[in-house]
């Protein structure tokens, strides 16, 4: 029976894992909810984030709330950039076959990484963590740092919020309305064409806010673009495609069972976590909390 | 030929058809009509086996159909025609046509054989027999609205089915085009012995050409018999009298 | 003119030529021409899925892995000819396509994407993990060449004195043609004829009588069965098999390739492997920018030419077909 702290810590990270994941799947999940395109360049503008993270990093240092200013300012870039693409490339390709959206998607993770190699070299970046969040915290004999408690508590935050928005207020009907029926809400007058370009945005800029955050945990190298986005797929898919709260408890699952199968069966952690995907489209493919395509 | 008994289908909580009952005789042309919503559509779901009805019973020349999923429904001798043109759109004309036959003569499973040449004479013979022989080369995709319908009711011959479904045969199309069809279609059911029943919002048809009538209204039968029965009927005039042609 | 053209026996022109390049080609002209031939099989394996059925799979290399690892383990850990470890990997390919497919065609577009793309990931991560087996990260390198000696003992003319690579390369270029020939003839028949049908319209086909799932197993069933040949002749060539040969990645490499020759036609696909093959010799010896420089072709390609190069050369003929009729 393995030390209870230790369980303990394990349960954390896994949380703190699934916090990560939920910030860039929930990009994802927008994205796939609205637009009906599953984007496989969120990775990259995770990876765009984190990049963009350790290059303002760079120029300011990280003292005294630097590092929080250079974190929205790489997910703002981020969501810039996600807005051009949306606009002047993506756009053209609404009523053309998926196929053609997907690989589109594909193309954009090719040229965006070999981009980021152009500018940052294929070296390993480090970003150190803000001076404010370097301690760490001792609960239940388990030392859980300060910066993972941030994110423990960013996530649900950011999870709050959205909710709010996309439930309470009108651009978050909007949004809703577009999920739903998009020619409708173009009957009624909405510019739907500004709508999408918002919403890939928005979800850019939660992708690129994730990897920007994660910069002081995780070494930021080239690959983690392909490395992330199969794991966002599969936690978008237990959760629901196109579900945020589903998104948000997919996430949840999806980082117990890695930790935990990590400590349990660490040769099979990996194959769990696909064979937890391939189970979920089998039995119900509109996942946990989502609804069926029509 | 066709015995429907008591089929009832709702759709999360709207009940589409609500009980309806229906019979048609070998070789007999039978007609639904209703107003929009009536569950036309919906009831001929049902009997061909696109959707499952949650109660109720379809037997097709003896046989229970019920709950069959359409490709066995389609082997057993039923066959149909779509109300929104329903074709192999990159397909010629020739091919759509073809499909049906390798489909119905179980050549399906054949993974040798060069397919261009296969039942060549049967094919053209039914394009020459609907009038889209000159067509035969082109793709079907291309074809104007009328030829279309016309080559969707050639694919539903091509399956040899003893009882034919006809959703809407002539939505859509003009005056000429809707005698035509009409005639064409009469004239076929005659020579191959066809038991048809069809669908249509279009009055003058229905009445010329039908021998027995059934009115949907609100996803319940509310009248059925001979042509002369139902235009007498009260309950019919009553539903259709915003609805005059 | 062009109706003359179009009749002149391309296909054995083509394998006439490819027989050639040893003669007149170095080493390294022989090792494309092998890489490009194999992954002509992969690609028209994919498409017979995607151009003729119409079903997007993101999980195509799981078969390629399969049918690697199939033909290495047998031919490195148990010694087995080359004769029965190739067929083996179709065989294997084929069997466990037949269990994911079973799963997959039960769900449609996207759904249907992301399972196959699961199943893959799932074969990946048993290729990448199971170290007793599969050789783990490592992978297994060094599998051996099939055993070429009996044909020195032929004394035959011409047939004598080759490299083992280059004799390789000629068995190659023998079974991916057998293959290829073999789908040709299933696409061309009624039963691909069906596939057709249902890529098309899969409701109406459903109202022809075609069981649209079974059919659509079956030919996910080939798809991998092919896939899993084109796997086990790579371990060799490559010299030796790893677990990035069942990663998404490659799916996605294969999947542009079909699109790049073009899904709509039959030699789309293994053209697609030609022009993406040789591009990336030439690219690569001048940067190391390879992936934006696809990236970019593949995004000009999806704005401009969807239907690939093949689909491109086809609406030119048609073109000036009408031209001349004008």
């Amino acid at each position: 029976m393995p030390d209870p702290s230790f369980v303990f810590a394990q349960s954390v990270s896994g949380l703190t894992t699934a916090m990560f994941l939920f910030l860039i799947a929930s990009g994802l999940s927008l994205i796939f909810g609205v637009l009906r395109v599953l984007n496989f360049a969120h990775g990259s503008f995770y990876m765009l984030g984190a990049y963009a993270a350790f290059q303002f990093v760079q120029w300011t240092g990280v003292g005294g709330g630097r590092f929080w200013l250079a974190a929205l300012a790489a997910a703002a870039t981020v969501a810039l950039l996600g807005g051009l693409v949306e606009r002047l490339l993506f756009r053209h390709l609404y009523g053309k076959e998926e196929l053609y959206q997907l690989l589109f998607t594909y193309a954009l993770v090719l040229i965006l990484s070999d981009v980021t190699r152009m500018i940052w070299g294929t070296q390993q970046k480090s970003v150190s963590r803000p001076p404010e969040l370097t301690g760490a915290l001792s609960l239940f004999g388990a030392t859980i740092p300060h910066y993972n408690l941030f994110i423990l508590l960013l996530g649900p935050a950011i999870a709050l919020t959205v909710w709010f928005v996309l439930q309470r207020t009108r651009v978050g009907r909007f949004v809703r309305a577009a999920a739903l029926d998009r020619e409708t809400l173009g009957a009624l007058g909405v510019n739907v064409d500004a709508l999408y370009t918002w919403v890939f945005v928005i979800a850019s800029f939660l992708g690129g806010l994730g990897g920007a955050l994660i910069s002081p945990m995780r070494a930021t190298t080239p690959g983690m673009d392909t490395e992330i986005i199969v794991e966002a797929f599969v936690v978008v898919v237990i959760g629901g495609l196109g579900s945020f709260w589903g998104t948000f408890l997919g996430a949840l699952i999806y980082g117990q069972v890695l930790s935990f199968g990590i400590l349990f069966f660490p040769r099979f952690s990996i194959f769990a976590v696909f064979a937890l995907m391939a189970g979920v489209l089998i039995v119900r493919p509109w996942g946990l909390l989502g609804r069926p395509l029509k | 030929m066709l015995d429907v008994r008591d089929v009832r289908k709702s759709f999360g909580g709207f009940l589409a058809v609500g009980g309806v009952s229906l019979r048609v005789d070998r070789g007999q042309i039978a007609a639904i009509i209703g107003p929009n919503g009536a569950g036309k559509t919906t009831f001929f779901n049902l009997v061909t086996g696109h959707v499952r009805p949650d109660a109720g019973s379809v037997v097709l020349d003896g046989r229970d159909v019920t709950g069959l999923p359409p490709h066995d429904v389609c082997r057993l001798g039923m066959g149909r025609s779509f109300q929104r043109t329903n074709i192999f759109p990159r397909l010629t004309v020739y091919e759509n046509v073809q499909a049906a036959f390798l489909s119905h003569r179980g050549r399906g499973r054949d993974l040798w054989s060069r397919v261009a040449r296969l039942y060549r004479e049967d094919t053209l013979a039914l394009l020459d027999a609907l009038g889209l022989l000159e067509h035969a080369d082109e793709t079907s995709g291309f074809l104007s609205h009328g030829a279309q319908k016309q080559l969707e009711l050639g694919i539903a011959l091509a399956s040899e089915p003893a009882l034919l479904l006809l959703d809407e045969p002539t939505a859509g199309m003009s005056a000429t085009e809707t005698r035509e069809t009409i005639r064409l279609v009469e004239q076929i059911a005659r020579e191959r012995a066809l038991t048809l029943l069809f669908t249509e919002h279009d009055m003058e048809v229905v009445f010329s050409i039908a021998q027995r009538i059934t009115v949907l209204h609100q996803g319940r039968v509310i009248a059925e018999g001979t042509p002369a029965e139902v235009r007498a009927d009260a309950e019919v005039r009553r539903v259709y009298l915003g609805e005059r042609r | 003119m062009t109706a003359r053209l179009a009749r002149l026996p391309w296909g054995l022109l083509v394998v006439v030529l490819a027989f050639c390049v040893p003669a007149v080609g170095s080493r390294f002209y022989t090792f494309l021409a092998n890489d490009i031939v194999i992954w002509a099989l992969f690609a028209t394996s994919l498409n017979l899925l995607v151009g003729v059925t119409g079903l997007v799979s993101f999980g195509h290399a799981a078969y390629f892995g399969i049918g690697a690892y199939t033909t290495g383990l047998l031919m490195k850990q148990l010694g087995v000819p080359f004769g029965l470890a190739f067929p083996a990997a179709g065989v294997l390919a084929g069997g466990v396509a037949l269990v994911f497919g079973f799963f997959c065609v039960r769900l449609t577009r996207i759904y249907f994407a992301m399972l196959t793309l699961a199943f893959a990931q799932i074969v990946w991560a048993i290729c990448f993990q199971w170290n007793e087996v599969t050789g783990g990260e490592q992978g297994m390198p060094e599998i051996p060449y099939p055993s070429f000696d009996w044909i020195a003992e032929l004394q035959m003319p011409l047939v004598g004195g080759w490299r083992t690579a280059e004799y390789f390369y000629f068995l190659t270029l023998i079974m991916v043609a057998l293959c290829l020939w073999v789908m040709r003839r299933i696409v061309g028949s009624p039963f691909g004829r069906m596939l057709a049908t249902i890529r098309e319209n899969a409701e109406r086909a459903e109202f022809i009588g075609v069981n649209v799932r079974r059919y659509e197993l079956a030919a996910f069933v080939l798809a991998g069965a092919f896939a899993g040949l084109a796997g086990g002749l790579f371990g060799i060539f490559n010299r030796g098999v790893f677990p990035d040969f069942a990663y998404w990645t490659k799916s996605a490499e294969v999947l542009i390739m079909t699109l790049l020759g073009g899904m709509g036609t039959f030699y789309g696909p293994a053209i697609g492997a030609m022009v993406l093959i040789l591009l990336n010799q030439q690219i690569v010896a001048h940067t190391q920018y390879w992936p934006f420089v696809l990236g970019t072709i593949l995004v000009i390609l999806l704005f401009v030419f969807p239907g690939g190069l093949a689909g491109a050369v086809q609406a030119a003929a048609r073109r000036v077909g009408r031209a001349r009729h004008a």
